[in-house]
C-alpha cells in the first residue's frame, strides 16, 4: 500500500474518527465575504509564531477550513477572488474556532 | 537552462491551449478537483493511483509508465505541462517523475491551479479524448533521485535541505499541520541538514520567486553550499521535488536529488542518528 501523501484532504467532511480530539490542537472555522456568505474555494494558510508558513487548504462547500496543529500562537491567512483576511489564534489542545472575513 | 524552458506562465497556457504536441496533465493526490473543473483539454494523473506501485512502497516501473502514459494518450515527442493544486507540490513531484523517465519536453505551469482560479481563468468539465500512443520510458535515471543509504551517507558530506515546516523539522509536528498528526515515526530531521521551508521558494499565488530571491534563500541565508551535491527530502517526496525543481531546474544547480523516502522512510529506520530541535545538530 503506498504510503499517503501531504495534499489538503477535503475540507467539508467530518473530523475523520481517528482523531482523538483530546489530544490534537484543531484549529478551524469558516471564510466569509462582506455580506458574510460562505466562500469555498478560499486559500487558507496557517503560519507559526515567527510568520513562517505552516500549512495551506482549500475551503470547501462551507467555506470550512481545518489545521491539526500544536498549542501556541498561529496566524491564519485567507485569499479569496473576494479579497483576503488575516487571523491571529492562541491556540490550546482541542477545537478552537476562527472565523476570517475576507474583503478587498 | 532558461526558465521558460522549465516553468511557464498562465498566460502562455491560455495562448497554448490548442497548440498541436502540448499536452496538458493535471496532477494531484486528491483528484476530485479535476473533476470539478480543469483547463481546457488537459487529462488527470492521480499521484497515488497512477504513479505509485500498489503493494510495495515505490514508484511504477519503466513498462507501467510507458503503458500508462501510452493508454493517456502522451507520446514521446508531445511538450507535457503540469499543473496542480497543493502549491504543485505534486505537479513538481510528476515533472521529477517525467524527467526520472526520461521524458524530454516536460514544463510547470507557474502557480498551478491556485494562481490560475485566483486569476479567475477558465476551468472546464469536458474530458477530453486522446488517441493512445506507443509510449516508450526510458530506464530511470538514477542522477536524480536519493536512496536511504546514500542519504545516511551524506551527513555532513553533502547539502541536505528540509524542506518541511520549522515544526516539523525540530520534532515538534510528525506532519503538515492540515492532516492529523498520529504516525508511528520518530519525530526530529537528519543531522546537518538546513532547514528551508518549501514555501520559501514560492510567493503567496503559488508562482515561484525569482532565481536572484532564490539564490539568497538557499545560498546567502541557508548556506548552501554550492561546491556540493544536495539531497532534498520532506515527509513523503512530493514537497521536496517542489524544491527540487527551484535548485536543480531553475537555479542550475548539476548534483541535486530527490529522496522520495523522505521522512516517513528515515524517521522509521532502526540506528540512525536523529537531531531535534531548530538547530541542524552535528554527526
Amino acid at each position: 500500500m503506498a504510503a499517503d501523501g501531504c495534499g489538503a484532504p477535503a475540507q467539508d467532511t467530518a473530523l475523520p474518527a481517528s482523531v482523538d480530539i483530546e489530544k490534537e490542537t484543531v484549529l478551524t472555522g469558516t471564510v466569509v465575504n462582506e455580506e458574510g456568505e460562505s466562500v469555498q474555494g478560499a486559500y487558507v494558510r496557517l503560519l507559526d509564531g515567527s510568520g513562517e508558513f505552516t500549512a495551506e487548504v482549500v475551503t470547501g462547500e462551507n467555506g470550512q477550513f481545518r489545521f491539526f496543529a500544536a498549542p501556541g500562537a498561529w496566524t491564519l491567512r485567507a485569499l479569496s477572488r473576494f479579497g483576503d483576511a488575516t487571523g491571529e489564534v492562541e491556540a490550546s489542545l482541542g477545537l478552537n474556532e476562527t472565523k476570517l472575513s475576507v474583503s478587498r | 537552462m532558461a526558465r521558460e524552458d522549465v516553468l511557464v506562465t498562465a498566460d502562455w497556457a491560455e495562448e497554448n491551449l490548442d497548440t498541436p504536441g502540448v499536452v496538458f496533465v493535471e496532477v494531484d493526490e486528491d483528484t476530485s478537483a479535476y473533476d470539478s473543473g480543469h483547463i481546457k483539454g488537459a487529462i488527470k494523473l492521480d499521484w497515488k493511483e497512477d504513479l505509485q506501485d500498489p503493494i510495495r512502497r515505490d514508484f511504477v516501473n519503466q513498462e507501467q509508465f510507458s503503458q500508462l502514459l501510452g493508454e493517456r494518450g502522451i507520446s514521446n515527442d508531445d511538450t507535457v505541462v503540469l499543473y496542480g493544486g497543493n502549491n504543485n507540490w505534486f505537479a513538481a513531484y510528476a515533472y521529477w517523475y517525467f524527467k526520472l523517465y526520461g521524458h524530454q519536453n516536460v514544463k510547470l505551469l507557474d502557480g498551478g491551479r491556485k494562481k490560475w482560479e485566483l486569476d479567475a481563468r477558465e476551468l472546464v468539465t469536458d474530458k477530453p479524448k486522446r488517441e493512445a500512443t506507443a509510449y516508450v520510458a526510458k530506464p530511470q535515471d538514477d542522477s536524480i533521485r536519493a536512496l536511504r543509504d546514500e542519504v545516511v551517507a551524506a551527513i555532513d558530506a553533502k547539502n541536505l535541505i528540509d524542506v518541511r515546516s520549522p515544526d516539523e523539522y525540530a520534532g515538534r509536528l510528525l506532519a503538515p499541520a492540515h492532516l492529523p498528526q498520529e504516525q508511528s515515526q520518530r519525530g526530529g530531521h537528519i543531522p546537518t541538514a538546513l532547514s528551508v521551508p518549501w514555501s520559501k521558494a514560492a510567493n503567496e499565488d503559488g508562482t515561484f520567486k525569482s532565481n536572484e530571491e532564490l539564490r539568497e534563500i538557499y545560498v546567502q541565508e541557508a548556506g548552501l553550499d554550492e561546491s556540493k551535491p544536495t539531497i532534498a527530502y520532506c515527509r513523503i517526496g512530493e514537497r521536496s521535488s517542489h524544491t527540487w525543481f527551484a535548485l536543480r531546474e531553475l537555479l542550475g544547480y548539476e548534483d541535486v536529488k530527490n529522496y522520495d523516502g523522505s521522512w516517513t522512510e528515515y524517521g522509521s529506520l532502526v540506528g540512525v542518528p536523529i537531531a531535534l530541535g531548530d538547530e541542524p545538530g552535528t554527526k
